[in-house]
């Protein structure tokens, strides 16, 4: 398959939505659109400031199944149910969430072989005022690397659409799942006065 | 009204096997880890159980993943009191969906069994006030095994999320289960019918 033959990223100079280029289009939609797209009908997260347009912009559709979890390991845990159950599904969190979910990962996910797909928030970088969120984001890619499960850092929207509706598909066909790291650089981050 | 207090003390190897007897739809079942897992296998192998190796405290959350995905089935969910007090926060999030075809089963005897018997906070709080305090209003203690087998039996018939506790004895499980997730979890999604 060729770039030209996705359905989704239909342009070489990246991914085109309703013929309008990928930089014109928010990041969030792009998200959302990709996940449409690849049938992933539930999305389940702990909130955060950065993820606030995106998880908006999922409730307002009603292709989506989406709600708030109490803890990120309970998301995980659900979406885990729901993919045996045969519904796809994607987890979003900030980074602090990631360090509450490597037992998930390590006990369930991995070993049972469970394409969840799980959306970071990234902070801790890039001018982050809590001390706390860096220490966390130094543990989070030595985990994944530890654990072998893939994980994108995403910086550029024009490359959004095309890393998530490839990795998706690629996650599902491997059954395993895939991590995407929202940089500062997509979203804009969390911003703050020094 | 039964209370924590009054319930009788029963066997959790026993009350697992009534309760693989009222399963008639292909109902599917997510045992937690430990114990819990080890009397749902030995109570008669079925390929709509998943059974937990890890991850200790997301049989709820699985079993509520499991009931969004396929809204036709009824799903169970059994849970140790020690489970489910690390991740309480599920019963909250269970009220808040309302699935309709979700029942939870909390064996509480008090204690973390499998690790050597220390004592769990269950001894001072009461895990079906928590579960009504958190918006699951048909949640109750099984006073004895018959009554344990009405409130299940109708919480399959009824439908609407619930919650049923049983006091149980601190014996251990009667065996244990095969331990290889991948071949778990493709008999369980085989078992609903997601895989042919």
């Amino acid at each position: 398959m060729t770039v030209s033959d996705c359905e989704y990223c239909s342009s070489a100079a990246g991914p085109v939505m309703n013929d309008v280029p990928a930089e014109s289009v928010a990041w969030h939609t792009t998200v959302r659109e990709s996940l449409k797209a690849n049938d992933v009908k539930l999305t389940v997260y702990v909130p955060d400031r950065v993820l606030t347009p995106l998880i908006d912009a999922l409730h307002a559709d009603p292709f989506f199944t989406c709600f708030a979890c109490t803890r990120e390991e309970e998301a995980l845990g659900i979406v885990s149910g729901a993919w045996m159950g045969g519904m796809r599904g994607a987890v979003l969190m900030q980074t602090s969430g990631f360090a509450t979910i490597p037992n998930a990962l390590a006990s369930l996910v991995v070993p049972s072989q469970i394409p969840a797909l799980i959306f970071v928030s990234e902070r801790g970088t890039l001018g982050e005022f809590n001390l706390g969120q860096t220490m966390v984001l130094k543990t989070m890619r030595p985990v994944l690397d530890a654990l072998a499960v893939d994980h994108h850092t995403i910086t550029r929207q024009d490359e959004l659409g095309f890393i998530i509706d490839r990795s998706i598909k690629q996650a599902v066909a491997i059954q395993a799942p895939v991590v995407f790291i929202l940089s500062p650089l997509l979203t804009g981050g969390k911003v703050f006065k020094a | 009204m039964t209370h924590a207090h009054n319930a009788k003390v029963m066997n959790r190897f026993e009350l697992t096997k009534r309760l693989v007897g009222h399963l008639k739809h292909e109902e599917a079942v997510i045992g937690g880890i430990g114990n819990t897992n080890f009397d749902l296998w030995c109570a008669g192998q079925r390929p709509q159980n998943f059974y937990m190796l890890g991850s200790m405290g997301l049989a709820i959350p699985i079993a509520l993943g499991v009931a969004i995905a396929q809204p036709e089935r009824r799903v169970v969910a059994l849970e140790g009191d020690g489970s489910l007090l690390m991740q309480l926060g599920c019963l909250a999030t269970v009220a808040a969906r309302a699935p309709q075809n979700l029942t939870i089963v909390v064996w509480d005897n008090g204690i973390y069994q499998i690790t050597g018997g220390q004592k769990t906070a269950s001894g001072t709080a009461d895990l079906v006030a928590i579960a009504r305090a958190a918006g699951i209003a048909q949640s109750n203690w099984a006073a004895d095994e018959e009554e344990f087998e009405r409130l299940f039996a109708a919480a399959l018939k009824d439908g609407g999320p619930s919650l049923i506790a049983a006091r149980i004895d601190d014996k251990p499980g009667v065996g244990t289960t095969d331990r290889d997730p991948v071949q778990i979890r493709e008999r369980f999604m085989r078992g609903l019918k997601v895989r042919a």
